[in-house]
């Protein structure tokens, strides 16, 4: 029994996919134009929370003094000063700037199996798809404690007018803040959340695929390109949502 | 029949050597731009300032991760341009909202006292 491959001829036709626009293939295109969609949904978040943190009051005291209160927005630097393992220390964004470095290096490691797909470099492909993977899981990890830590909250919680206090975050109150920080908390990381999911999911086809000699038989690794582009786009997101929801 | 595959991936000839200069120098610049706005985060007072520092910084790194690894520097003029000009009237539109957003605060904390 011999098994072989049958290649469709290609379209050349100017109609059946011979012409391509802009010098990008359909499949690429699209991608572009999705992840302009995207960033069209993402832009909006961001435009919601610089809105409503300019019609909350900006606290203009000195940082050491800082605490949580409904009445200002709450400082970054004291909302997220956790670190898992080492409970009750003040690292301030030390957790967030190691998931950026994880985000940035399965970036890195992506754009390694992309070229390694034009070489046609098969065992180069799964080895760079395969480490992107492990730090795209490790980044929705390291999401998970956060978030896990954001609802359940630190010792001080904060103190209430009535005497009472409240610790961790949820839809309606939160310790940290106006409630409107904590819902603009969760739909944004959580938006960028689901899309690392999703990539992790799309690297496991793809990486599936890459073993099985599919793309080699296809005589091209165009769609590790196209997972590539949209695995990017999560990191750049993450770059902006860094700055706004972190730093500033 | 399994040689046979095996032999079908080693057919294609020489693999060619890696090209990954340019990747690592812009993961260089990446984690450098980083390690910066967390020099600035800590030795700064909040502020203006330190803001627009900071958003000039992620729009150089934003660069770096569509123009090198995205490919995009590369591609047609008229790609780059039909991804820029959307994404330039967003950043527009964040600009006009958060003015709005401090107009907004400022009208509901001084005019309905």
């Amino acid at each position: 029994m011999s098994t072989s491959t049958t290649l469709e001829a290609p379209n050349t036709g100017t109609w059946d996919g011979g012409n391509e626009p802009m010098k990008a293939s359909y499949g690429k295109l699209m991608m572009w134009f999705f992840l302009l969609s995207d960033a069209f949904t993402f832009g909006a978040f961001l435009i919601v929370y610089g809105l409503s943190r300019h019609k909350h009051l900006p606290y203009t005291g000195e940082p050491e003094a800082f605490t949580f209160s409904t009445e200002w927005w709450p400082i970054p630097e004291k909302v997220f000063n956790a670190f898992p393992g080492l409970h009750g220390v003040d690292l301030p964004l030390a957790f967030v700037a190691l998931m950026t470095m994880i985000l940035i290096l399965s970036s890195v490691t992506m754009v390694l199996a992309v070229e390694a797909g034009h070489r046609m470099d098969k065992n180069d492909v799964q080895k760079w798809l395969l480490w992107t993977i492990l730090f795209g899981a490790t980044f929705l990890g390291c999401q998970a404690w956060e978030w896990t830590h954001f609802i359940t909250g630190d010792d001080t919680g904060m103190l209430l007018a009535d005497g009472t206090r409240v610790f961790g975050a949820n839809l309606t109150l939160n310790q940290y803040g106006p409630p409107l920080f904590a819902d603009l908390f969760f739909f944004i990381t959580g938006f960028h959340g689901t899309h690392v999911l999703s990539g992790v999911v799309l690297l496991i086809m793809i990486f599936i695929n890459t073993v099985n000699g599919v793309y080699h038989k296809r005589g091209h690794y165009e769609m590790v390109e196209k997972v590539g582009l949209y695995w990017h786009f999560v990191d750049l997101v993450w770059v902006f949502v860094f700055t706004f929801f972190y730093l500033i | 029949m399994a040689t046979h595959h095996d032999h079908d991936y080693n057919t294609t000839g020489e693999i060619p050597k890696p090209q990954t200069k340019a990747i690592w120098r812009t993961f260089i610049i990446l984690v450098g731009l980083t390690a910066v706005e967390f020099l600035f985060a800590f030795t700064m007072d909040a502020g203006t300032l330190r803001n627009a520092i900071f958003i000039i910084l992620t729009i150089f790194k934003a660069f770096y991760i569509v123009g090198e690894f995205m490919h995009l520097k590369h591609e047609t003029k008229a790609l780059i341009w039909s991804v820029l000009i959307p994404m330039a009237l967003v950043a527009w539109l964040m600009v006009a909202l958060i003015a709005e957003g401090s107009y907004y605060f400022e009208s509901v904390t001084n005019y309905f006292k």
